[in-house]
């Protein structure tokens, strides 16, 4: 065993050792992470796929903050149990606009990677004012609090700047119109124009029609709240891909 | 005053002096970050920063006047303070950590009375994090600062290096802690599991991280011995490695820079990756091969025999830590991350079974030729049936890591039993049987306080233990089998809601389980406080005759 016998070369010098450890654990991430960003079939090419509305951002931002993901997943496994329950199982085209991704790791309450449009606005507001109210069994903790919170949105064009930064395609239009974008998705009565801008806005970037859905989600006209945002995000998660034009048998979509 | 001790003496304030340097200029950003914060939250986080900085700073002034003539850092005894100061912080987090465990596993078995509708930080989302964080990072990292600081002196026969340095690292890390609970609450959270923290918390910590491994290095590179003992490679392994993986998974663009909101470089399925490859490493190398160089200095030391195999240590070292960093993907089986990624996390993660029960088996055979001290040292029993445990999570991962078991066993409560069969039966148990042994030692007592109490703790603890990860077994297997029932007719049989409802009970036993190691955690805070006191079989008078006082420097394995 003369290798083991040179062992000792390590033992005697801390820096060797060191730089031995650092090289024997850079190699397996290397190896498993650095091809996903170039390898070309990683992520399907879908139709449907648009960055986030402002105001399904700050719902979402609202979604981490609550730690929802600690106790719902979004990644419908292709198991056959799953796609009856859920949907059609993820692909990972569906969260390549998602920073950070949320696809969880636990399933204390049901995957939510298809929610979006399931259930009605107002299940979703008494449904997180107080869970039980609507599911008797239910563990998930009451929310009540969302409905009186105003809405914080008074640097939404930074965020949209600093996911643009990461690759999002926010376009200059988008976030010079950020504020506006998300006043207008969350209440029906307000400038036509601008509902119709938002729409154009981000209907053009999906590429695909009846993607932006404008209504007053938690039935409180008077302000825009964080229960308005979450919902306006809970209603629209796993909804853009178009899975009537999806192959999934096409080759260029098996992985 | 001689020409030495001047030296010594300008070189102590030197180390001093540049920490409070340091601690100054952060106190200052954090100031000014705190007077143009852009949301109400890093307000607090800066504030609270600040605050506790001048407190460090003023109690180090009041500390370095009162020095006189005295070498705070005499370079011939051991820098044991600090590591006293670990046990005793270890302990608190330890019991903080567990008590916020009991709080959410009562929420889920009744969330009725547990839960407010207008306090959102009471909520389960906002304190799993707590409790995960305050277990693993305070808790665990405080127990390997405290030991890895012991352990090295003695092993390189050397006060540690770096003067003041050591404490910066050790207030450094519990003020990170401090800012990442305090933003749980808050709902400051990047959501990344095990990696919550936001930005600039993460900032702090990898400079608190470097100092660590600089103190770490410096203290090895004055050894008295020629070898590094094997305790520090783990010890070496764990700081490295945690470096690379912290940085990496937490690469992160700030909203603004005086804002607490970040948004993750990677997202998608590049982050999912990234965060499990952190992930499961912070398993690989924060909870495994830091607390295996603890096994490796505490156990030998306990029964004082020389670790069984040195050539096995040198083989399972390198292929644990070599195999341990491709075993993410097992995470992220049947997601959309691509199938060549999910085939090579498996395959490396059976692998991973053996290098991991080589030092079970290095532990456990220690004991060859004292094996009666399991039967009469509880501590002993303690350690060796964390070995135990971490045998059995380590053939348990593996398992749970080929893909037609993880269908089953994904998402379910499988998973909280694996992680605590873990986390409470090896990190436990072997932190509990460091924290016996170092407060023994440390405080040079005869013996500990009471061992009854010691086989109290050990009992209730174990019992515990198994009322816990049978309860999760059997919640985790029943659900995912529930929840691809089909009936007769080819529908699913049960809503998800149903399989919810008949965890219920698993639940309450699982909350039974978790008060008993709470209670056990109790004892032994107690049993510790009257040891380093010198009350019971620890008084002085106790001592045996001929005994020596106290640990001098002796030679290293």
């Amino acid at each position: 065993m003369s290798l083991l016998n040179k062992h000792e070369t390590l033992e005697r010098h801390s820096l060797a050792l060191t730089l031995g450890i650092l090289i024997t654990v850079a190699i397996g991430g290397i190896v498993e992470i650095a091809p996903l960003f170039y390898l070309e079939n990683t992520i399907e090419k879908v139709e449907g796929m648009r960055p986030y509305t402002p105001l399904e951002l700050t719902g979402r931002n609202v979604y981490i903050r609550e730690g929802c993901y600690v106790c719902h997943s979004q990644m419908v496994r292709p198991l056959r149990d799953e796609v009856e329950r859920y949907g059609h199982y993820s692909l990972a085209a569906e969260s390549m606009y998602d920073h950070p991704f949320q696809w969880g790791s636990k399933r204390t309450g049901p995957d939510l990677a298809r929610v979006g449009g399931k259930y009605s606005d107002a299940w979703h507001v008494d449904h997180l004012k107080k869970p039980q109210s609507m599911v008797p069994e239910s563990v998930m903790p009451p929310y009540a609090f969302l409905a009186d919170n105003t809405l914080h949105y008074d640097t939404i064009e930074d965020h949209l700047k600093a996911l643009r930064f990461e690759g999002v395609p926010y376009t200059d239009e988008m976030i010079e119109n950020a504020k506006a974008d998300l006043i207008a998705q969350a209440d029906p009565n307000a400038d036509y124009d601008a509902q119709d801008a938002l729409i154009a806005r981000y209907q053009e970037a999906s590429g695909r029609e009846g993607t932006v859905r404008i209504a007053d989600y938690d039935g409180n006209p008077e302000k825009v709240t964080e229960l308005d945002a979450l919902i306006a995000y809970l209603q629209m998660v796993g909804t853009l891909v178009d899975f009537s034009a999806y192959e999934a048998d096409d080759l260029d979509n098996r992985r | 005053m001689s020409t030495l001790q001047t030296t010594r003496r300008s070189a102590a304030f030197a180390s001093i002096g540049s920490v409070a340097a340091f601690a100054g200029i952060f106190a200052i950003l954090a100031l000014l970050i705190a007077s143009h914060a852009a949301d109400p939250l890093m307000g607090v986080h800066a504030w609270l920063f600040f605050g506790l900085a001048v407190v460090g700073l003023l109690a180090l002034a009041l500390w370095a006047g009162s020095l006189g003539d005295k070498d705070p850092f005499d370079q011939t005894v051991y820098e044991d303070t600090i590591v006293k100061f670990g046990v005793a912080v270890s302990m608190f987090w330890g019991i903080a950590g567990f008590l916020v465990g009991l709080i959410i596993a009562l929420q889920l078995a009744f969330p009725n009375i547990m839960y407010f509708d207008q306090l959102g930080w009471t909520n389960f989302g906002r304190l799993r994090p707590l409790h995960t964080s305050a277990v693993i990072f305070a808790f665990g990292g405080n127990v390997l600062i405290a030991t890895s600081f012991y352990v090295v002196q003695r092993t390189c026969r050397t006060r540690l290096a770096g003067g003041m340095w050591p404490w910066f690292v050790f207030w450094g890390y519990n003020l990170f802690i401090a800012i990442a609970g305090t933003g749980y609450l808050m709902g400051v959270t990047q959501s990344k599991e095990y990696a919550e923290p936001e930005w600039y918390a993460d900032l702090w910590l990898t400079i608190v991280w470097v100092v660590y491994l600089l103190v770490f290095l410096g203290t090895i590179w004055k050894r008295k011995e020629p070898h590094i003992y094997v305790a520090n490679w783990f010890f070496l392994s764990f700081i490295v490695t945690i470096a690379m993986l912290h940085i990496v998974n937490n690469l992160t663009v700030p909203v603004s820079l005086t804002g607490s909101k970040s948004y993750q470089l990677f997202g998608g399925v590049q982050d999912a990756l990234t965060q499990w490859w952190y992930g499961h490493n912070a398993v690989g190398f924060f909870l495994t091969t830091g607390f295996l160089a603890i096994m490796y200095y505490f156990i030998p030391k306990r029964v004082n025999r020389p670790v069984y195999s040195y050539r096995l240590s040198i083989v399972h070292f390198w292929s644990l830590i070599f195999i341990y960093i491709w075993a993410g993907p097992h995470h992220l089986h049947y997601t959309a991350l691509p199938q060549w990624a999910q085939t090579l996390g498996m395959t490396f993660s059976v692998m991973l079974w053996m290098p991991s029960w080589g030092g079970m088996i290095n532990g456990v055979m220690t004991l060859s030729g004292a094996w009666d001290r399991l039967r009469t040292d509880p501590v002993v029993r303690m350690m060796v049936v964390a070995l135990a445990f971490y045998g059995m999570s380590t053939f348990e991962g593996p398992l749970m890591s080929v893909r037609a078991v993880n269908a089953l066993s994904h998402y379910t409560e499988w998973g909280i039993a694996h992680v605590h069969s873990g986390s409470m039966g090896w990190v436990g148990f072997i932190s509990f049987g460091a924290l016996y042994c170092a407060t023994q030692w440390l405080w040079k007592r005869p013996a500990l306080y009471s061992l009854r109490l010691v086989e109290w703790h050990f009992w209730l603890a174990t019992i515990g233990i198994l009322f816990y990860i049978v309860a999760m077994y059997f919640a985790g297997i029943l659900e995912g089998l529930m929840w691809r029932a089909y009936n007769e007719y080819g529908f699913l049989e049960y809503s998800f809601i149903e399989t919810v409802e008949a965890k219920h009970i698993s639940y309450i036993i699982r909350a039974v389980g978790g008060s008993l190691y709470l209670t056990g955690a109790l004892i032994m805070a107690y049993n510790l406080v009257r040891t380093a006191l010198g009350h019971g079989a620890a008084a002085e008078s106790a001592r045996p005759a001929g005994a020596p006082a106290a640990a001098t420097l002796q030679p290293a394995e």
